[in-house]
Parts: structure tokens; sequence; C-alpha cells
């Protein structure tokens, strides 16, 4: 682009057309490449949904097969005006939430201990992931018998020592038992991201902080934080959606009681217990809705993030 | 990279090799014979089952018996898909004594009551009468019971006369409770009770107890009783009980949990499923073998307070096969299998609860003498028809046989279990639990 203005003569009228027609070739090609992938992915996501939603508005117990008729909105009034969604998206929220954002904190307290270089570090880097890459529902199984059992866990044996008594955890704190397990579960996720993080800043903004005469905790919070920032944005976007999925503790630990039902037991409730095929769809269908809404505000300032992100 | 690749690629390959091969080999079997397929619960003694098949095959040549064993809750969705669209995929498949009634009054299962009573050799009287009730639907019988069981109350003798105390062989509950209170001590429990919430946990044990309070989940015109005054009461003793001398943590016991801590000794009562006794009394499990005392559920109002469970073999309407996977289902549940079990897998190893002529065989009776005969007496009194003070319009114990009972009974069962870590009151909790009951009996009548 030059500073002066000119007016384009026939030839270069007549390229720019010949240009965009080949551009407008190439996009066409581009097009039926993707294509494929697109009917594919089209096929595989949006009809199941539609499917879910058709289901939705059928009246359907898996055991009384002789009564499957159409229901219009019966199931959906029973989701809005019934005693089980709000608790369940308040249980949602709480576990997700608390759990997302202690995660994060201690990830964030592990990856700068991991940032440092000592003897060992490889190995304690592996440690540190483990709890990540074990089965959610072995997880689970271990934390009721091994951590949190009254008699035999290690959890009460560590509170007996130091004199407090055993705290029959699933009992009296479902909540916090759950958002425990998830946070030790999600730890090493956040963890990693934020490594990530910490590793990409340049070492000589650093140095030159120090030798401005920054402490260690001005410039963590002036230059290291900003920096962080995508990272902890992303890493709340990712832990949300795979916490909001959390399942295993929920059923191999609580069962849905004390304010643990969240939506995703709440749905296989009423699925494989309940057996209501049409109801359990209604609550997916409205779960879906109110996940995309969240998911959509979140994704939107995350992606004002990335794109502005050079600017703050 | 390229290896993975390649690996892949014979791993594919090999998947459809195999199938391939499989699909030959079903079809070569069918022409010459017949091939029973059939779908089980893992439990032991069902792999007991398959690991004897071989004889069944061998005294019937031309039909082999292929074994699908599955966790419960993924047989119930295989096979209630294949009946309900006619599939036909499996021969026998085995149902609990819950869903028995229901799929039988569905027509997914064959009426097996004439099959049964012309085979002289069978002797289909000597199936235990309350289980045959449990099974049968207006006089027709859709099942057999493979094994089953009732509840009764397990105490450590030791710890009962460490602290001076005796029980009858028919406790009352509240004798019950005054003894567990005396038991409870900072070492072991007073007594062990399911608080996970569950209808097949919690309300197993805590439905008996209700009944012999005076209460029931629904009246005879399924009016639903959650919060009458006798349900409540009966909750709230169970829930009290817990709370001055259950054991810690309920909310995470059922059967296992307290199973352990009773082989622990950590426990001096446990109230639960006639089953658990062979457990406790195997040395190599159980640090309290021998010194276990077995006595009949506690009661209130009720003589006899036992639940009724079975696990049963049943032919599906659309079986192909029907008379070869009936001739299967006879040899399962015979007299001469509980002697083939007996004799070449162990005596304690028979299937119990079933038929009254397994407690008279001699090396049973020896091998299971704790608890064989208070088993049988207790499962011969029970009564599914009408477990509780008033009729019912259903036959079971600590279940009520329509679908929506497996969610009804586990929601209340979440509110109770608020009410056992006080979160709530039980009344409040059996407030809400009467408006889910109620939803699910409207849709009986």
């Amino acid at each position: 682009m030059t500073t002066t203005i000119e007016v384009p003569t026939a030839t270069q009228v007549h390229r720019a057309t010949q240009a965009g027609i080949a551009h407008k070739k190439k996009a066409r090609a581009s097009r039926a490449l993707v294509l494929p992938a697109l009917v594919f992915s089209v096929i595989l996501t949006q009809v199941p949904f539609l499917v879910t939603i058709y289901f939705s508005l059928l009246n359907w117990n898996q055991l009384r097969p002789s009564e499957i008729k159409f229901a219009w909105f019966k199931n959906y009034a029973v989701v809005f005006t019934g005693p089980d969604f709000l608790p369940s998206l308040f249980a949602t929220v709480v576990i997700t939430g608390s759990s997302v954002i202690l995660s994060l904190l201690l990830g964030l307290f592990f990856a700068v201990l991991l940032d440092r270089k000592f003897v060992g570090r490889g190995l304690a880097r592996t440690l540190m992931i483990t709890p990540f890459l074990v089965m959610p529902a072995a997880a689970a199984l271990i934390w009721k018998w091994s951590l949190l059992d009254v008699n035999v866990g290690m959890v009460n044996w560590a509170l007996h020592l130091v004199g407090l008594s055993a705290i029959a955890w699933n009992t009296d704190l479902p909540v916090v038992t759950i958002i425990m397990m998830l946070t030790w579960q999600y730890t090493p996720f956040m963890m990693l991201i934020l490594l990530a993080g910490l590793q990409s800043q340049s070492r000589e903004v650093l140095e030159a902080a120090s030798v401005d005469g920054a402490g260690p905790w001005r410039t963590f919070q002036w230059m290291t934080l900003p920096h962080l920032r995508q990272y902890i944005e992303i890493a709340t976007l990712l832990g949300s959606i795979m916490l909001l999925q959390a399942f295993d503790p929920i059923a191999i630990m609580t069962k849905g009681t004390g304010g643990t039902k969240t939506l995703s037991y709440l749905l296989y409730e009423r699925a494989f217990i309940g057996l209501d095929v049409g109801q359990a769809a209604a609550f997916g269908v409205v779960t879906v809705a109110v996940t995309i809404g969240v998911a959509t505000i979140a994704l939107r300032t995350l992606f004002k993030v990335f794109i502005n992100g050079g600017e703050r | 990279m390229l290896v993975k690749k390649r690996l892949l690629i014979l791993g594919a390959g090999l998947v459809v090799t195999t199938l391939a091969l499989s699909g030959c080999a079903g079809a070569g079997a069918k022409s010459q014979s017949v091939t029973l397929t059939l779908a089980t619960v893992n439990n032991p003694q069902m792999k007991d089952m398959e690991q004897l098949k071989g004889t069944f095959e061998k005294e019937n040549p031309g039909i082999k018996v292929n074994f699908v064993q599955m966790e419960e809750g993924d047989l119930r969705a295989a096979v209630t898909a294949d009946v309900a669209s006619g599939a036909g995929q499996y021969d026998v498949v085995t149902v609990g004594a819950y869903e028995v009634p229901q799929w039988g009054a569905q027509g997914w299962l064959k009426d097996l009551t004439s099959t049964l009573k012309n085979d002289k050799s069978y002797d289909v009287g000597d199936i235990l009468p309350p289980v045959r009730d449990a099974l049968s639907v207006d006089g027709k019988q859709y099942a057999v019971p493979f094994y089953g069981e009732s509840s009764i109350l397990m105490y450590n003798k030791e710890m009962f006369a460490n602290a001076g105390l005796t029980i009858s062989d028919h406790p009352t509950w509240q004798e019950v409770a005054a003894d567990a209170k005396i038991l409870n001590t900072a070492d072991h429990a007073g007594i062990c009770l399911r608080g996970k919430p569950g209808w097949g946990d919690l309300f197993a044990p805590l439905t008996t107890v209700v009944q012999t309070f005076g209460g029931a989940w629904y009246d005879s015109k399924w009016k639903a009783q959650v919060n009458s005054p006798a349900f409540v009461e009966g909750v709230n003793f169970y829930v009290d009980l817990l709370k001055t001398a259950g054991e810690k943590d309920p909310v995470s016991n059922s059967f296992t949990e307290c199973l352990n801590q009773l082989s622990a000794g950590k426990v001096a009562m446990w109230y639960d499923a006639s089953v658990a006794a062979s457990i406790l009394e195997d040395p190599k499990t159980s640090k309290v073998a021998g010194k276990m005392g077995y006595v009949h559920a506690p009661v209130y109002k009720t003589k006899e307070s036992g639940w009724l469970w079975s696990w049963n073999l049943a032919v599906p309407k659309t079986s192909k096969n029907a008379d070869a996977a009936e001739k299967f289902v006879k040899w399962a549940t015979s007299k001469d299998y509980q002697q083939l079990v007996g004799k070449t897998l162990g005596w304690t190893r028979v299937p119990p609860g079933a038929r009254t002529s397994t407690y008279s065989i001699p090396e049973y009776k020896e091998a299971a003498k704790a608890f064989a005969p208070i088993t049988l007496d207790v499962m011969n009194s029970v009564n599914p028809k009408q477990p509780g003070l008033k009729p019912q319009p259903w036959v079971g114990i600590q279940y009520v046989t329509i679908p929506e009972f497996q969610d009804v009974g586990n929601q209340v069962a979440q509110l109770v279990a608020d009410a056992i870590a006080g979160r709530t009151t039980v009344k409040e909790a059996l407030d809400k639990g009467q408006v889910i009951a109620q939803a699910a009996g409207d849709k009986q009548k």
C-alpha cells in the first residue's frame, strides 16, 4: 500500500477481477476438500443431537415399551418445574467452580516450584502428574478405601496423629469430599499448562527486573502473572469443560447425596435408574443449552484475550 | 510413527479376520446343532455354572451353551433391548426377583409352569414356596431360582459374652438397639447397617424395618405411604440406631463395606443378607470365623421381617431355541446340579436358598452347619405376599415390583442419607419422598 491515491487503470481492474476469479476458484476447491470432513462431523455430532431432541418429546420409560407416545413438552415441564434441576445446577456450579479455582491455585503453586532448577526435577514432575493419569474410577476407589475410610484410611490416621477425631467424609462432608478428590486430580493438569507458560517467559525480562531492584514477589506480581494470564484463562476453560463432566467420584463415593448431584450425575440417574429415556433426553438438551451459554461467554472473552493479547 | 501405523493395520486386520472366523464358526455350529446364548450377571455362583456346563453338553449332545457375563446394569439394558426389539439374541437370561414379575406380566418371559410341573423328576414342589410366590404372577411361574437369600442378624458371640449379653432367636429391634448401645465402644461399633443411598443398598434393610414398624411404600390402592406415621417411625428408629450405635460414616457403607468391618472384628452385630454368613465363616478371609452367631431378622410388630431375594433363570419369549433353553434351565436348577457342584467344587459352593432338599444333603448340612438351618427356617417363614401389617397390591418384600421403584427408592434413599448426616430431619426427607413416591403410584392406577 502506497500513501498516494492512484486511480486504477483498466488493466489493473482486469487483473484484479482475474485474481478474484482465481481466488474464488481456490476457495471453492478448499471448500470441496473440507466438505467431507464437515459433513462427517455434522452427521456424527448433530444427528444424535436432533435424535435426542426428538426423544425428549416422547413419553418413554424403558420398562413400559407399550406406552411410548408423543408428549410434546411434558418432559421439559418436569425439568423446569420439578425439584431436581435447580439444586443440581447449583451443585454443578459449586463443585466445578471450587475445584477449578482450587486446582488452579495449587497448580500455580506447584508450577512455580517446578520452574526452579533442582536435582531430581524430572522425577518430581512425573510424580506430580500421576494423579491426572490415574483413571477417574480407580482414583475414586483409592480415595474411598485407602484415604478416606473412617477406620483404616490414611487421612483419618493423619488426623488422629495430630489429636483430631476421625471424620466421616462421605456422610458429613460429601461436597468437600468430591471437591477434594477433583482438585487432587486436576491440579497436575493446571500445573502443566501454567508450567509451560512459566517456561516461555523470557529470562532477560526477569533479570532486568531484578537489576532494577524488584523483589521476587513484585517480579511475580507485575511480570509473571500478567504473562501467565492467557495460560490461566485457557486452563480455566479447559478445566471447567472437563470438570463439568465429572461423574466417577460421585457415583462411587457419595451417590449424589448432600448436594453432590451434579447435572452429569442427574442425567445418568434419569436414564439408567429412572430408565426414563424421554426425561433424560430433556435434561440432556437443557444441560447442553446451559453449557453452550456458559461456554460462549467464556470462549468470547478468551478469544478477545488472544486477539488483544499483545496489547495488554 | 511407521511402526505404530503398521501395528494399527495389523490390529485392524486381525479384528476383521477374527470376526469373519467367528461368523463362520457360528454358522457352522448352527447347521449341526443348537447353540444357546446365556446372558448372566457375573456373580461367583454363575461362574461356577459356566465351569460345569460341560457336563450338560455331554449329557445333551447337540446342545452347546455360550455364556455372556455382564454387570447387573448392562445385563438389564441388553436383555430389555433384545426382548423389546424381538431380536432373540439370548436363549436364557438371569433375572433378579424384582424384575421377574414385571417382565412376566409384560409378556417378555416364557411361562414355565406346565414344563416344570410335567417333569416329575424335576420336582417343582421342592422349590421354596416363598421364592416360587415371588416369581409367579396370577399362578404362572416365569422363572426358576438359581439361588436365593433372606436377611438375618449376625452377631459376634465373643463380644456378647464379654459384655455379659445374650440374644434370643427372634430378637426385637428394641432389644437389638439396647444391646447395640452397650456394645458400641471406641474399638468397635455396636451394629453395622447399610447407609449407602440406593434402592438395593440402604432401602433393602430399611424397607424391612419400616414393614415391621407397620409401614409400607403403598397402600392397596397405590396411595403412597412414605410420610405416614409408621414409615416415619421406622426410618427414625433406623437413623437413630445408626447415630447412637452404628458404624462411622454409614453413607459409605453397603454389603461389602459392612462385611469387611465384620470380618475384621470392628463391629458387634450386622443385619444383612444371609449369604454373608458363608463368607464370615471362611477362616481364610475372616478373623471372626467360628465366633459368629445367627438369629432371625429383628422384629417389632410383625412375626418375621427377613427379606427375600433370588437370582433366577428365565427363557425370553423371543428365544429361537426355547426347548433346548428349558432343558438347560431345568438342569442348572435340578437336584443333580447341586450334587455336581458339591462333588466337584466343594459343598459350601452349592447354590443356597432355592430348594428345600438342599438342606437335607448330609455333606451340605455338615459344611454349612453354622448358617444352613437358620437360612432355611427364615426363607420358609417370610411372606412376600404380605410382609407388613396390611395387604399390598404387589408380591415382594424389600422392593415394589413397579418399573418406577428403583428410581423412587434411589431418590428417597438420597434424602434419608441427608437425614443420617443430620442435614435434614427424617420427617422433612420423607415429606419430599412422599411426593416422589406418589407420582410413581399414580402411574399404577
